[in-house]
């Protein structure tokens, strides 16, 4: 059972998305199914990332007798498609698994008024599957059709309100934003295939020689996944697409974006891990592109009037430290001193940043959602008193304000005091960058809080209500866990992300297929 | 000389067909073009695939019961997979941006994407 664990991570949710659609009179029925199938993800991937931090990388080959087979017998390569789950994926795997249960709650009345929920529900669980497959996987082409998979859903999803406009623009420009990531990623692994005759990650991450085609295929690579993870130059469609998309489908889709960067952490790290020379520079590359992003998304957002869309813009900026963080990292990644002075804090915060963002921006998102279910607009000008009328919603969203903007004692802080005190020590100006757009984020959300939550009680929304129950369990889930990891850090830094991080540093471990050949 | 070219012809249509995807995606301002734009940069991607595994003279690769001289000599099957299945998505994918297309050409009544902006800011 164990040892089958990868491949059900992938199996489970796609089997629930393929019963989904039978569900078509029952829109109850499917919702709970979704939950169910779902929640039993979140306990699945919660087993392996058990399995994954006790007993070391897990290796699963799909059509071998016995799992543990890597190699066919008489041949010196792998030639099967294989899941290599370390640390990192497992990491990943609880944030996308857990965020989809979140979804599947919060959209159980976000969207009971919209028709073909069935369909609605079986693009979140084929999110899911995308997103899980692009994390476990250990090969490259794999990993290029888990990304279509999940581009696909995800933007069927963003234009799932049909009847607006507005939907089908933003769906249409994320579809083409991906369609031409995902080509250029599949170009970048036909170049490495054709150099190396393998599509194993491990395999050809053993033998890379780093000669002008395979800078050709980093290139590519590199620039496709910040493409689809929403940095700098190309941040344009993440506002759309958040804005638009039903904000049960925002949390699933913030882990998409990061499942993005995390194959950009993967082709950075693991596959021309053993390149010394050029890595450095690489890692400068990452470290600017964060900044850049960071304090180019959080100026957008100040000018905005559409709550959801200011937040979006914030996702933006809040990628930003992520890229620092593991960028710090990447740069000093051969140079063990530094390394252990402050590269493994610099890449623990970015990572750690990762799941935190996850979590506020995801609350942050779901009050937007239920500011939008309430009134029925999103337009900040026509809101206002509405603290009095949904306090629960009003307090999860001090709590993620709070977060998003790095005061203790909630879980930004703690995450953005290691990538502080860490950037700090390679270029003083990053963490200058990094503080000033922390200020920036407390102002845009003092300015929602005003206009949104404080003044007189509106005319208009004299009768309006709390939003129903399940929306405010899932905020509430997401509240608790945002004071909880600002509380206990240490916990989740020891038990998660220090491990995926040595996963990301110890490279030569990955590249031996967990200790198997 | 004449067999070099003929060995780089592939990928020459490979890199004209790339550029003329970008500069289709980049450059038109009809929806429907942009999506051909996007089909012209997989056909070339496609193309690269099966040009990259091509050996000259191969044998079809099927391993039981190939003839004697075949053994060593046979194209590697990967590559054909890979394209199919990518020409599988490559479908879907069109599929969902025409039906988005249709969806903004029943809300805007233009497809021309300078006009389709009602997102901004």
């Amino acid at each position: 059972m164990i040892e089958h664990l990868p491949a059900l991570m992938v199996a489970v949710p796609l089997f629930g998305a393929f019963i989904a659609p039978l569900f078509k009179k029952h829109y109850k029925g499917v919702s709970m199914w979704a939950a169910l199938i779902t929640g039993s993800t979140v306990i699945l991937s919660l087993l392996l990332a058990k399995e994954v931090v006790t007993n070391g990388i897990m290796v699963y080959v799909f059509g071998a007798d016995k799992p543990s087979i890597v190699l066919p017998s008489g041949y010196a390569v792998p030639i099967r498609i294989m899941f290599e789950v370390d640390a990192m994926g497992a990491f990943m795997a609880i944030s996308a698994t857990l965020m989809s249960f979140i979804g599947a709650i919060y959209s159980y009345t976000h969207v009971e008024k919209e028709a073909g929920l069935e369909k609605y529900y079986a693009l979140l669980m084929l999110l899911e599957t995308g997103i899980l497959g692009m994390v476990l996987t250990g090969d490259l082409f794999n990993l290029f059709v888990f990304l279509e998979i999940a581009g696909i859903a995800g933007s069927a999803l963003v234009g799932f309100r049909n009847y607006r406009g507005e939907a089908s623009e933003a769906g249409i420009k994320y579809l083409i934003v991906s369609a031409v990531a995902s080509l250029m990623v599949l170009f970048a692994v036909a170049i490495l295939y054709g150099q190396y005759g393998n599509l194993n990650l491990a395999y050809i991450a053993k033998n890379v020689s780093f000669n002008m085609v395979d800078m050709i295929a980093l290139g590519l690579l590199f620039t496709s996944f910040a493409m689809k993870c929403g940095a700098v130059p190309m941040h344009y469609w993440v506002p759309d697409a958040y804005t638009e998309v039903p904000a049960g489908i925002n949390p699933p889709l913030l882990v998409a974006t990061y499942a993005s960067l995390y194959a950009l952490f993967r082709v950075s790290f693991t596959l021309f891990a053993n390149v010394v020379i050029d890595l450095a520079r690489v890692g400068w590359i990452m470290s600017i592109l964060g900044v850049l992003t960071m304090f180019i998304g959080v100026t957008m957002a100040l000018v905005q009037k559409d709550v959801k869309r200011l937040m979006s813009y914030h996702a933006i900026s809040q990628t930003g430290y992520m890229l620092l963080g593991v960028g710090v990292g990447l740069t000093v990644l051969h140079d063990p001193s530094k390394l252990a002075e402050f590269g493994r804090d610099a890449m623990a915060g970015g990572v750690f940043h990762i799941i935190n963002h996850i979590i506020y921006k995801s609350l942050l998102l779901m009050t937007a959602g239920a500011l939008f279910y309430v009134t029925g607009t999103r337009n900040l000008n026509e809101m206002g008193g509405l603290a009095r009328k949904m306090p629960i919603t009003t307090i999860s969203f001090m709590v993620g304000a709070a977060a998003i903007s790095g005061l203790p004692p909630f879980n930004g802080f703690a995450s953005k005091l290691l990538i502080y005190e860490t950037s700090y020590r390679l270029n003083p100006l990053l963490t200058v960058f990094a503080m000033v757009t922390s200020v920036l984020t407390l102002a845009s959300f003092v300015k929602v809080f005003a206009s949104a939550f404080l003044g007189p009680p509106l005319e208009k929304f004299q009768e309006k209500r709390e939003v129903p129950k399940p929306m405010v369990i899932a905020m509430v889930i997401l509240a608790v866990l945002c004071i909880l990891f600002g509380l206990f850090p240490n916990i989740v830094l020891d038990k998660l992300v220090y491990p995926a991080v040595d996963a990301l540093i110890n490279f030569a471990q990955y590249h031996s297929w967990g200790g198997l050949a | 000389m004449n067999g070099n070219i003929f060995v780089n012809f592939p990928f020459i249509v490979v890199a004209i067909l790339l550029a003329l995807g970008f500069y289709t995606i980049g450059f038109k301002r009809n929806l429907i073009k942009v999506v051909i734009g996007v089909e012209i940069l997989e056909g070339a991607v496609n193309m690269f695939i099966v040009a990259v595994g091509y050996i000259k003279g191969g044998y079809v690769p099927i391993y039981t019961q190939a003839p004697q001289e075949a053994v060593g000599r046979m194209v590697l099957p990967t590559p054909q997979a890979l394209t199919l299945t990518s020409i599988v998505i490559g479908v879907a994918v069109t599929a969902l941006m025409l039906a988005f297309a249709v969806n903004i050409y029943k809300h805007y009544g233009t497809l021309d994407i300078t006009r389709v902006r009602r997102l901004r800011g």
